[in-house]
């Protein structure tokens, strides 16, 4: 029983105290209160994050199963950030503090959570992001088929906006005089044409069906009618 | 009989697409080739209204990405910073995401001690650094920052801090500029902070390209300016030089244009691979109609 009702009661409470809050000015303090407790709980998430990604990796570790010494530099590199964060060790005294260790910079380059920032994360987050040209090339070659009508389409947009996204697509058109029956020819004003006409059209008409289904999710949980999110059968007891 | 290279073609290993695309990107950025780019409405709307910001006003920089969207953020927000310091403008940053802080931090000692060294912490320029909560986090700034944030990123409370002392909510600002690689971003911004109170500040932002679309249908009305990824960044660079020219280290304000070299090159290889790929695939139907 209380565990669906206190849940329930939670939400609904929440869900209306901010809904008032926007509109009435005597509310504001409510709303703030309800704001400032989730972004409470948003941090409490990083701890049973950090915890979770420990369980499932030492499990993984102490089974041996295949992969675990990826596993194992998962947990080690997450306690050595860990404690180069918290314990700000090897932070470079702070000037105005310089007897308080924990006025400390840690994110400089010379303390170890900088250098590990700036030489181990931000290298291999943009080796990953990198990687995704060499993929999509390889399926831009294997997959993009101009099969029918609509891929002939998709096509000669991918070819507008990839050229108009570089220099070439002003080098190849840029000969049509812009102020001509014919100027809509040129690459940045049919990427212009594409990305805020087509395509803004297109994402406002998602955006506004996401809102309204928003809308209605919400009515739904605050009014209780909707469970789905106590559990699998709807928080029957 | 043979194949036709053409059909052949269609069954290269994948690593040789790799070597070429990685030779697109190599050459140019070793040969360091640079186009001169024609900044369009877009990246002129961005800086006309930071422009239009009256000078020396507070403003606030949200660098909402990490470093795996540095390649194509970091050259808007160099310039961005360079822009904002040039008009004199107080500058208070911050981050939605758990690995924006250092990226801030690199590009005031990079860009706006580098460039304006009469800027001063806790005068000129503060730093709130990061909050989890997401969008939760906008919601509060939007009508209690001392709640959302007690002390500035050095743990000062913001009654001490000068710029601060006085900053009740978003509408603080004149100016609120979201670098965003996603979610929690720029749209977050518009929805929370710039919707309650659009006439309050001027609020734009710079984007990655695959977030573009979802942000266009905010532009201009409710974001009255927007950089579309490294394309954006090196148009607005260019406008930006033109007009505060940077006293030392002007590569830092090139980056930019710099990796258009790149991506020139790289979407033009897109664009033959598609072309071969298509070709092959039509060889092969006519050869097999043909038996």
């Amino acid at each position: 029983m209380l565990q669906r009702t206190i849940p329930i009661a939670i939400l609904s409470i929440s869900g209306i105290v901010l809904v008032l809050a926007y509109f009435s000015p005597f509310t504001q303090s409510w709303g703030e209160q309800a704001v400032d407790w989730f972004n409470i709980i948003a941090g409490i998430a990083y701890i049973l994050g950090g915890g979770n990604l420990l369980r499932v990796n030492l499990e993984k570790i102490s089974a041996q199963r295949p992969g675990w010494a990826y596993a194992a530099i998962t947990v080690a590199a997450f306690v050595a950030m860990l404690g180069f964060g918290l314990l700000k060790l090897g932070a470079v005294p702070s000037e105005k503090y310089p007897d308080v260790h924990f006025a400390g910079d840690y994110e400089s380059n010379s303390a170890p959570y900088g250098w590990m920032y700036w030489n181990v994360i931000s290298p291999l987050g943009a080796t990953m992001f990198a990687m995704l040209a060499f993929y999509v090339a390889s399926a831009a070659f294997r997959a993009f088929r101009a099969k029918n009508l609509e891929s002939v389409l998709l096509l000669g947009t991918a070819f507008i906006v990839l050229l108009s996204a570089t220099a070439a697509g002003a080098y190849l058109t840029g000969w049509i005089p812009a102020d001509s029956a014919v100027g809509f020819m040129r690459a940045e004003r049919l990427r212009t044409m594409i990305t805020e006409v087509v395509q803004t059209a297109g994402m406002r008409a998602i955006g506004i069906g996401i809102a309204i289904g928003v809308v209605a999710l919400s009515v739904r949980l605050i009014l209780g009618i909707d469970r789905s999110y106590l559990s699998k059968d709807g928080g029957a007891a | 009989m043979s194949e036709p290279l053409l059909v052949r073609l269609g069954r290269i290993d994948r690593r040789w697409i790799f070597l070429a695309m990685a030779l697109s990107i190599i050459v140019p950025m070793l040969l360091k080739v640079r186009f001169p780019e024609i900044p369009q409405p877009m990246a002129r709307a961005t800086f006309e209204a930071i422009e239009r910001v009256p000078e020396g006003s507070r403003v606030l920089i949200a660098f909402d990405y990490d470093p795996a969207s540095q390649g194509e953020l970091q050259p808007m927000a160099n310039a961005i910073v360079h822009h904002c310091a040039s008009r004199g403008h107080k500058m208070v940053f911050m981050t939605l995401w758990p690995f924006g802080g250092p990226l801030a931090e690199r590009t005031i000692d990079d860009i706006l001690l580098a460039y304006h060294p009469g800027y001063k912490y806790g005068i000129d320029y503060a730093e709130l650094g990061f909050q989890p909560g997401n969008e939760g986090v906008v919601k509060l700034m939007s009508t209690n920052i001392p709640k959302q944030f007690p002390t500035d990123k050095r743990g000062t409370p913001l009654a001490q801090v000068p710029l601060l002392a006085d900053l009740a909510d978003t509408t603080g600002f004149k100016l609120v500029v979201s670098i965003s690689a996603g979610y929690p971003g720029a749209k977050e911004w518009v929805q929370y902070a710039n919707g309650p109170a659009p006439e309050a500040f001027t609020f734009v932002s710079g984007t990655t390209g695959v977030q573009a679309a979802q942000l266009l249908p905010y532009y201009p009305a409710q974001m009255e300016g927007m950089l579309l990824a490294v394309k954006g960044a090196a148009e607005y660079e260019t406008i930006v030089e033109e007009k505060y020219p940077p006293p030392q280290h002007p590569e830092r304000i090139g980056d930019g244009r710099v990796r258009m070299g790149p991506q020139l090159v790289a979407h033009v290889l897109m664009i033959v691979l598609i072309v071969l790929g298509n070709l092959s695939m039509a060889a092969g139907r006519t050869r097999g109609g043909m038996r």
